[in-house]
């Protein structure tokens, strides 16, 4: 096995990497195969079987049996694990190495000479000597389901680019069109955001040709508007902000769904959003004006007097501004002080006497 | 890359479209019409107004998120369509349920 470098000069930095055949063994009818390696310094060696949850000697039968299993524990549209996204990502991977039996011994023999608790990873120049990689292994993959970011830097310094990482060499192939993938991402943003509107700087990674002829991923930063009034779980649609097309085809679709952070003091139901609010005994028998956060700011509270504990109240349109506005709701909650001085309760026991004859639990079928 | 300008993008909230005609439904899916029909048929998504012949048929916007979670499943979990209607049937009454435990839970 002959290894040689083209350019020498960014030989590491850039780290490309050019496996060639000897000329000897290229006859004039043999395509010469090319494969790129992206090598960097900082990437981490993947274990793609302890992803799988199988050990090494594991047939393909069990390989896709795990698969199977574990892509429906996390796919993200069935999921509610966290990290979802991120573990099917990881497991597409896993998966698009080990069930294809030229890939998987290629990586096993790699794995041999790693050595655990190393740092940094990089392939030796040499390492994947005597096998040939078919871009068209690459079609599906789990792209679209985890944005617009492909497999790990990994994976694509062994195997290339998922999707079209080998065409590009491929001078005199047909012409053909196709239309990018649509990429879904989730944004997490906060309640008080939903009042008000926002922006989001999303980045992106999307593959383009390079200069070189090669393709590459370009970081690519959005500045999303995220409209006053949306609800968790709607989706924002930014046409042609997807994967790009190939050949000239038109670019997918970027589907953003939202999320609201958890928030400490208010509860959402769609539109409708509530609030527990503690008020004193006098407030509850006095009624008064009281200052109460909305996601919208600090507003004055009219409680009418002699209200109960878990009373609720409704303000109209104040719930999230969307097109059919929600409402806001303030359940009452009376909350008696800490410490009761004597004083204190020698009123209370005023209270008591002067209503003897009040018994709440009436309903309960208790007397007295 | 730094100095560039950052593009502001405004997106549209697809639950917000009012009615998604089968030809916006296409295009926006990439998917051919008798794919969608299919859909239709096998109960992934609901025209507004069934009686109506196909060329005129609406949906509402949240059809095309349904039609994508179908395929995403399909490709991914290796289930057929009426799989895929199952899953996204049980998914909605989850969602829903979850909602409610969330809402009541706290």
């Amino acid at each position: 096995m002959r290894s040689f470098h083209l350019e020498q000069k960014d030989k590491l930095e850039i780290g490309k990497l050019f496996r060639a055949r000897s000329l000897a063994e290229n006859s004039a009818a043999k395509v010469l195969s090319v494969i790129v390696i992206r090598v960097r310094g900082t990437m981490e060696y993947k274990d793609y079987y302890k992803i799988m949850g199988i050990t090494k000697d594991a047939s393909q039968n069990e390989i896709k049996r795990a698969y199977r299993k574990l892509a429906r524990k996390y796919h993200p549209d069935v999921s509610k694990e966290k990290d979802a996204e991120e573990r099917f990502k990881e497991l597409g991977e896993a998966y698009e190495v080990l069930k294809d039996p030229e890939k998987r011994t290629a990586y096993d023999q790699l794995g041999a000479n790693w050595k655990a608790g190393q740092q940094g990873f990089q392939p030796p120049p040499d390492w994947d000597a005597g096998f040939e990689f078919h871009g068209d292994s690459f079609t599906g993959g789990t792209e679209g389901s985890a944005g617009a970011a492909g497999f790990s830097d990994f994976f694509e310094s062994l195997f290339g680019r998922a999707g079209g990482g080998f065409q590009s060499h491929s001078a005199g192939a047909e012409h053909y069109q196709m239309r990018g993938q649509d990429s879904h991402a989730k944004v997490f943003i906060d309640l008080e955001d939903a009042y008000q509107g926002t922006s989001r700087n999303l980045t992106l990674r999307s593959t383009i040709m390079g200069p070189d002829g090669h393709p590459q991923l370009q970081p690519r930063t959005l500045n999303v508007k995220i409209p006053k009034g949306i609800k968790a779980g709607q989706n924002i649609r930014l046409k042609g902000q997807g994967s790009p097309g190939v050949g000239g085809g038109q670019a997918g679709d970027l589907y953003l769904e939202i999320e609201f952070n958890p928030h400490s003091i208010y509860k959402v139901n769609g539109a409708d959003v509530s609030l527990e609010l503690p008020i004193t005994p006098w407030e509850a028998a006095l009624g008064g004006k009281i200052k109460i956060p909305t996601p919208s700011g600090m507003i004055d509270l009219k409680i009418p007097e002699n209200i109960s504990s878990g009373k609720k109240m409704r303000l109209k349109q104040r719930g999230i501004p969307a097109k059919q506005p929600g409402d806001f709701y303030i359940t009452l909650m009376i909350v008696l002080p800490e410490n009761l001085s004597e004083e204190d309760k020698a009123l209370f026991k005023k209270l008591q006497q002067t209503n003897s004859h009040f018994n709440p639990r009436t309903k309960l079928g208790l007397g007295k | 890359m730094q100095n560039e300008m950052i593009k502001s993008e405004v997106g549209i909230v697809v639950e917000e479209y009012d009615h998604i005609s089968l030809v916006k439904l296409c295009r926006y899916c990439a998917l051919p019409a008798e794919s969608i029909i299919k859909m239709v048929e096998r109960g992934v998504i609901d025209p507004i107004d069934t009686s109506l012949s196909y060329t005129h048929w609406q949906f509402s916007s949240t059809s095309l998120l349904r039609i994508q979670t179908a395929l995403r499943l399909q490709r991914d979990l290796e289930v057929n369509l009426a799989g895929a209607v199952l899953a996204l049937e049980l998914l909605d009454e989850i969602k829903q349920l979850r909602q409610e435990v969330a809402y009541l839970q706290r």
